[in-house]
């Protein structure tokens, strides 16, 4: 029987006048790993607070060891042995990786550096993550997937007794995801107790002992991981049934008129000479690995980056994008896949982020703020944006409320050719199914729609077309019967759709997509 | 806290004020105290767009003590041809108008389509205007002709039904730029310049432009500025404008202003304004502290500002 290491009973936090969690007991045991699963906004991320001493509990106890404990700071928690891995890293950009791994615990050898064994200890943990950064590499230089790379080996490097992970495989590619659960697997036979959280259920399923379900700031389900599968994981979360996650694809028909036609779009260093049509109604889905090009390609096309194209044909009428606003004019829209670095000033209220692309329709000098608010109120019927009150921080909204927000942003716009990038990351999976309803009734309505998404079943499942990029130009488009997952791997890695052996397909190749 | 604390701190003020001294509320010392806070007032309100959209300026002071001297230069050149007259003041006025504006382009086209940093360009052309006009008086001082100064007095003196020009003008730049800074499109786009530029171009803002426009209307606005101050001594030196850059950017501070951009407020400009020229008027009208320690009163409130700034951003998370 593993014994419990840290915690939670009936503890609740509130915020001011309103409770974020109601009650929640949860039991970490060494050696064991711990699944926190929700729908955003569910509580996770402020229970995992709450356990690794950023937040105090406003109510119930905290045990360690048995014991009830009260973490005054992080540093008391560190110093129990708790190590919190956050969404939102928490590395210092500008030092390098060797200098973040020590940051605050650096070694010493009388009172200078012992520079030579943190190098070692450096060298050895990268390792152990099979991570391939240089330690001298700066932090900033480094990409989101390597910054978590560098992340755990951080934790490794504090000997925790318990790991917290914040959605760690968000930003990993299938073969980091792979490394970090070998890495798990090594830490929880040393005795470690690790909680994480994700999105993905297969991992979820695959990876913990034990799971805990949490919907509105209380704990629904709290048992072993074998006892209950990803379907039951699905519904317990949402509390109703999502079975048919992805709306029908009524099809494309062929005399569909061409809405968007691109010749030539280079975007120097990410993509060269991309042509490819868009019709009405249709949703055309571009996969491939992350770094094919995908983004600048489309922030190309809109204007947001330096490109150049032989020619862009919208509406049967040729056009020149050269900023982002002339594509705007035109109904041509791009969805950001960064919502927070990009997408949403998120010290603002959702009145004003949600004017901000299209404050020319509310006044040309004056902003009329009534006229605003009557857009808000609209926005948050229309698209079921969940806020306690209307003049909250937008950075204070769960990450599928602010995704919504955003999509509510760009469609004041009125795009007719909507790009959508990554319109689903690091969303719960309710509001993941409103978003597919949404983009599958926004093509209906005639407009057409270009998403480009790493996330394979969103990919097969919503999209009509798909055009795989790989290194900066298309592989291949697959349509109807031909796509499958085996197809658009295939094309990623540069090899043909269709093979007379499916068995051709090297292992690496399944493992690295993302 | 934020909103109310430096109000509370100029109620203060004014209440010690006038405890102290029984001329402190008369009519000629509040006049007296508008007219000198207009010329940083001013700027200042030009500044609290700039530091909004993110951005710093550094070279308004001796930028004045420039377009002051160069003013001067003009006016005089012109005399034998114009004479004394209303056109040789509104030659000398447009002079200053479009080397203000120039002179903000000119920091604001480094910064922007440059990509140098704030900081960097603004201390080096600090250093330039303040060199130019010391150059330009050969180390001494650059005088207005004696007629030209009789007659263009009145501009700093005079003013309507008691009220000088100094303090309407400060008065109607206050107003135009709260009103574009809280209820404009372009006030919007300073502050999501200043939050975060990326989000600012992907929402279709032109960051660039945005923040080429704060720092002309800066220079135009010290522009102004100048043509209001250099009537009161009718001359320019190398010590004209010295430290004003300072005095704006701390006015904006203390009334709460982002240092790092991303929230302005004008109203809270003029507040920080009228804190720091009181300061120095009511240590001037009593002797309990040495109007010496000037200095250090002001520096101890700068930095209570921000702390004060601080704790309520702290508590509203």
């Amino acid at each position: 029987m593993p014994a419990p290491v840290l915690a939670l009973q009936d503890v609740s936090k509130r915020f001011g006048p309103i409770e974020v969690l109601h009650g929640i007991s949860l039991t970490l045991c060494s050696g064991e790993v711990h699944a926190l699963i929700g729908e955003n906004g569910a509580g996770k991320s402020t229970t995992m607070k709450i356990l690794a001493g950023y937040q105090p509990a406003s109510e119930g106890v905290i045990l360690l060891d048995g014991k009830p404990v009260t973490f005054d700071s992080l540093r008391d928690g560190e110093e129990a042995g708790i190590v919190m891995i956050h969404q939102e890293f928490n590395l210092a950009e500008q030092l390098t990786v060797e200098q973040n791994i020590f940051l605050g615990r650096e070694l010493k050898k009388g009172w200078l550096l012992d520079k030579s064994e943190m190098r070692r200890l450096t060298v050895s943990y990268l390792k152990r993550v099979e991570c391939s950064v240089d330690p001298d590499a700066l932090v900033s230089a480094l990409s989101n997937s390597e910054k978590q790379m560098v992340e755990i080996a951080k934790a490794l490097s504090r000997d925790a007794r318990v790991l917290i992970m914040d959605e760690p495989t968000a930003v990993l590619t299938n073969r980091e995801r792979k490394v970090l659960f070998e890495q798990v697997s090594a830490l929880r036979a040393t005795g470690t107790a690790i909680l994480f959280t994700s999105h993905k259920l297969d991992e979820v399923a695959e990876v913990s002992d034990q799971v805990t379900v949490m919907r509105d700031g209380a704990v629904v389900y709290s048992g072993p991981s074998a006892e209950i599968d990803e379907d039951g994981m699905a519904t317990t979360m949402v509390g109703r049934d999502v079975s048919d996650l992805y709306p029908p694809k009524p099809g494309v028909p062929s005399e569909a008129e061409t809405v968007l036609s691109v010749k030539g779009l280079t975007v120097p260093g990410f993509a060269e000479g991309l042509s490819f049509d868009l019709k009405q109604g249709e949703i055309l889905g571009i996969g491939g690995l992350i770094g094919a090009g995908r983004t600048e390609a489309m922030e190309g096309l809109c204007g947001l980056r330096a490109a150049s194209v032989e020619s862009v044909t919208l509406f049967g009428e040729p056009v020149q994008l050269k900023t982002p606003g002339d594509a705007q004019r035109r109904g041509l829209c791009y969805l950001t896949e960064d919502r927070k670095l990009r997408g949403l000033v998120l010290d603002w209220g959702m009145r004003e982020n949600l004017t901000l692309q299209t404050l020319f329709k509310f006044g040309s000098f004056m902003i009329d703020t009534r006229a605003e608010d009557a857009a808000l109120s609209h926005a948050i019927t229309e698209f079921d944006i969940r806020a306690g009150s209307r003049s909250v921080r937008v950075g204070n909204l769960s990450g599928g409320n602010q995704q919504k927000l955003l999509l509510a942003k760009v469609m004041l716009s009125e795009p007719r050719i909507l790009i959508v990038d990554e319109p689903t990351r690091g969303i719960d999976i309710g509001t993941k199914q409103q978003i597919y309803v949404f983009l599958r009734k926004l093509a209906a309505q005639g407009h057409a729609i270009i998403m480009i998404t790493s996330e394979m079943p969103e990919l097969i499942g919503l999209a009509d077309r798909i055009m795989v990029m790989r290194l900066g130009q298309f592989a291949g488009s697959l349509v109807g019967p031909e796509i499958s997952e085996d197809s658009i791997v295939r094309l990623s890695m540069g090899l043909e759709a269709t093979s007379s052996n499916t068995a051709a397909v090297p292992p690496l190749a399944q493992d690295r997509f993302s | 806290m934020a909103v109310i604390g430096p109000v509370l701190a100029l109620i203060v003020l004014v209440a010690i004020g006038a405890m102290m001294n029984s001329n402190f509320l008369s009519a000629a010392n509040i006049t007296n105290v508008l007219a000198r806070s207009a010329f940083i007032g001013i700027i200042a309100v030009g500044m609290t767009f700039v530091i909004t959209s993110g951005g710093l300026d550094l070279s308004v002071g001796s930028m004045a003590a420039f377009i002051a001297g160069l003013m001067i230069l003009v006016m005089n050149a012109a005399l034998p041809s114009l004479g004394v007259g209303i056109p040789i003041i509104l030659l000398g006025m447009v002079v200053a108008l479009i080397a203000g504006i120039a002179a903000g382009l000119l920091n604001g086209f480094l910064i922007t389509s440059l990509g140098i940093e704030a900081f960097i360009v603004t201390l080096g052309s600090m250093g330039i205007y303040r060199s130019l006009v010391t150059w330009l008086a050969d180390g001494g001082t650059l005088s207005l002709d004696f007629s030209l100064r009789t007659f263009y007095r009145p501009v700093y003196f005079d003013g309507i039904l008691g009220v000088s020009w100094p303090i309407i003008v400060f008065a109607l730049v206050v107003i135009i730029g709260q009103i574009i800074m809280s209820r404009s499109v372009f006030g919007r786009h300073c502050a999501a310049t200043g939050s975060n530029e990326h989000v600012a171009h992907y929402s279709n803002v032109n960051v660039n432009r945005t923040r080429l426009i704060t720092y002309a209307a800066l220079g135009m606005l010290v522009g102004i500025a100048t043509i209001m101050y250099v009537p009161r001594l009718g001359s320019a030196s190398s010590s004209t404008g010295d430290l004003w850059e300072l005095e704006a950017i701390a006015a904006v501070i203390i009334g709460g202003t982002v240092l790092k951009g991303g929230f302005g407020r004008v109203w809270g400009t003029v507040i920080g304004v009228l804190i720091l020229s009181l300061i120095d008027n009511i240590l001037n009208l009593t002797d309990f502290v040495s109007p010496y320690l000037n200095g250090a009163i002001q520096g101890v409130i700068i930095i209570l500002a921000v702390i004060l700034q601080r704790e309520s951003k702290a508590a509203n998370r």
